[in-house]
């Protein structure tokens, strides 16, 4: 009940926006105010917040992977290609995809600490690589799988979907591992000062190369989730999404520059900026409009979270 | 160590884009200094390709994203045909990575002008911004057919052009299957519009198109929203949608991947007896059509539609034909046809 409180407290300027956001889509639309309305966002959401997890750590290390969103389209495509072409089960075609993903965040992170390039041009690279993957797995055509991807994200407990609840599990674990473990404080001291946590005995290397592993991993969930979902995988699926993940870390409170990092205040970034597309929609307004609003309430929700920080 | 070697990466960096630059700008003095006047002596009688002597015409292929399965049928149609036909032309084909890239692909355009292709075949990114580029191909006595996307008339006769549009009636299409949706619905009935990009020609016809048939079938357009060619972003804007508009009977998509994204939504949203109509039949959505989850989509023969280009190109360099506006077929595409 206190660790609740106190989450509410620390938690407090992103719980009033998104409260905002409910509050002025539920008055100008409509049937926005609908369980419907909801249980579309947690369906929408999961991918999202997976990927955010994995941004949060690399964030907090003062790195940055822009390679998310092609990687999560390479692994879906790997998803996809397997199992609409019958070549591996769903759980072999599964093991592939996050190994996929896993495998690219480990390249990043080789290159990176072995040549010592930033991270911005590697993974930007990455980006460039993982979609031409995507592509040549794929043969460029969306692969149409059918429901024996869909079970994955068909599947209910206790009312709620498979990949929402596995999505609220990497944030609670990725939330205690940041907060509680060993790994989380060696992490954030790298993102704070790499030197003095090198002379503490933390290896920054070996840090940043488990965090970019990571990243890449849970892209490729995320790439599963979609995959399952629309039960098809489009070659180029998460186009732009690094940038909506990286977003939503952001206002959530993490630091780009390291050191300082939350994946609940990043989920919470995710649910600002779904809640805040899901209303828009609704709204039906036009898309310069969207994006006008969407970019403010990034840099809106990143300043009100200053003032509240002084 | 750090500070070391990203200095020297950042040179490296700096030279490379020096390089880049240098590159570009000769190319630019090339398509300058070389344009000649606009008559029937063959461009490839000057320049690199006066030393090559290419004996058959070299027809250049400027396309949109490749990453567009649309766009790559077309480009492997075309690549196809040309391995068939190799003693009537060459062919160079190109593409830019990003869709909205016109900056990339007019520098294209002027590429292909410096290398005094006989032809280019171009599916424009923009309609209006590749019209200048098509001027200075046409200055250099480059035959220019325009496909897939029409370029904008206005800014045609603006620049006292005339280039030959060879392709399919989108709207025409988008027509058809809005037709085939208010057959099985009621006067009334609510549907809503899944558009392309906002600025893509062939999009706006679709929607134009949708509109067309809604009116004619008295169907009532309750909602028009981009979902950007994507089936995420489709999922996503569909998904906003179904709740906001419980009456809804109907989906029209503007492409088949957007058509993916809105039949997820309505299997995560438990709703049934709404249909989605599609544009493009990509292979993907065609088991989708036969299991009657989407109604039907369009088929206008994206494999021929870069093929037909480059005929009348061809027809046009050996004085077979004139240049003029070419409509390429549509067809409807639906789970009887695919029987």
């Amino acid at each position: 009940m206190k660790d609740l409180r106190a989450l509410a407290v620390e938690y407090a300027g992103l719980i009033v926006a998104l409260a905002a956001l409910v509050g002025i889509f539920s008055f100008s639309a409509p049937h926005f105010l609908s369980g419907e309305t909801f249980a579309t966002i947690s369906n929408q959401v999961p991918s999202a917040v997976i990927a955010a997890a994995g941004m949060t750590f690399v964030l907090g290390v003062a790195e940055i992977d822009l390679s998310v969103g092609s990687v999560l389209g390479f692994a879906s495509a790997v998803l996809g290609t397997l199992m609409a072409r019958q070549l591996l089960g769903l759980a072999g075609s599964l093991a592939a995809c996050l190994a996929t993903g896993a495998v690219c965040g480990a390249l990043s992170a080789t290159i990176i600490t072995r040549w010592r390039i930033p991270s911005f041009i590697v993974t930007l690279g990455m980006l460039e690589v993982a979609r031409g993957c995507a592509h040549l797995v794929t043969g460029s055509q969306t692969q149409y799988v059918g429901s024996a991807v869909g079970a994955l994200a068909d599947t209910r407990l206790l009312g709620l979907s498979l990949p929402f609840l596995l999505a609220i599990l990497v944030v609670v674990s990725g939330q205690t591992m940041l907060s509680r473990m060993a790994f989380g404080r060696h992490l954030l001291a790298v993102g704070a000062n790499p030197e003095a946590a090198r002379l503490s005995g933390v290896d920054p290397g070996r840090v940043k190369r488990i965090v970019f592993v990571l990243s890449g991993l849970l892209a490729a969930v995320g790439g599963a989730i979609d995959t399952s979902r629309f039960q098809a995988a489009d070659p180029n699926a998460g186009m732009g999404f690094e940038l909506e993940v990286i977003a939503a870390v952001v206002i959530g409170g993490t630091s780009l520059m390291g050191g300082r990092a939350s994946v609940i205040g990043s989920f919470l970034g995710v649910l600002i900026i779904a809640v805040l597309g899901a209303g828009l929609a609704a709204l039906g307004v036009r898309d310069e409009t969207k994006r006008l609003v969407t970019g403010c309430v990034i840099v809106g929700a990143v300043i009100l979270d200053q003032y509240r920080r002084r | 160590m750090r500070s070391l070697v990203q200095p020297r990466f950042h040179s490296a960096l700096m030279g490379l884009v020096a390089g880049l630059m240098l590159c570009g700008c000769s190319q630019h003095e090339a398509t300058e200094g070389e344009r000649t006047p606009p008559g029937p002596a063959p461009a490839s009688s000057t320049g690199i390709s006066g030393i090559m002597q290419h004996s058959r015409p070299r027809v250049a292929l400027v396309m949109k994203s490749l990453a567009n399965e649309f766009f790559k049928t077309m480009q492997d149609g075309a690549e196809a045909h040309q391995k068939l036909h190799s003693s009537d032309y060459d062919l160079v084909a190109n593409g830019i990575e990003n869709e909205t890239d016109v900056a990339r692909q007019i520098a294209l355009v002027e590429g292909m002008v410096a290398q005094h292709v006989d032809a280019i075949v171009l599916a424009p990114a923009d309609s209006k911004a590749l019209v200048p580029a098509c001027a200075k191909a046409l200055d250099a006595g480059i035959i220019v057919i325009n496909i897939d996307n029409k370029l904008d008339s206005s800014a045609l006769a603006e620049k006292r052009i005339q280039i030959p549009f060879v392709g399919p009636d989108n709207r025409k299409g988008a027509r058809l299957a809005g037709a085939f949706l208010a057959k099985r619905l009621k006067p009334g009935d609510e549907v809503a519009i899944l558009e392309g990009v906002p600025n893509a020609f062939n999009g706006i016809q679709r929607k134009l198109g949708f509109e067309d048939a809604a009116q004619a079938g008295h169907l009532r357009v309750v909602a028009a929203e981009t979902g950007k060619w994507e089936t995420r972003e489709a999922n996503r804007v569909a998904g906003s949608l179904i709740p906001q508009h419980p009456e809804l009977k109907g989906f029209l998509c503007a492409n088949d991947s957007m058509a993916l994204g809105v039949v997820a939504a309505l299997r995560e949203a438990n709703k049934v007896g709404v249909q989605v109509v599609g544009f493009d039949n990509i292979q993907a959505v065609q088991q989708l059509i036969r299991d009657g989850k989407i109604l039907c989509t369009v088929d206008q023969h994206g494999d021929q539609i870069a093929v037909n280009g480059i005929l009348a190109a061809l027809a046009i360099l050996g004085k077979k034909a004139i240049p003029a506006d070419k409509e390429t077929p549509v067809d409807l595409i639906t789970a009887q046809t695919l029987k």
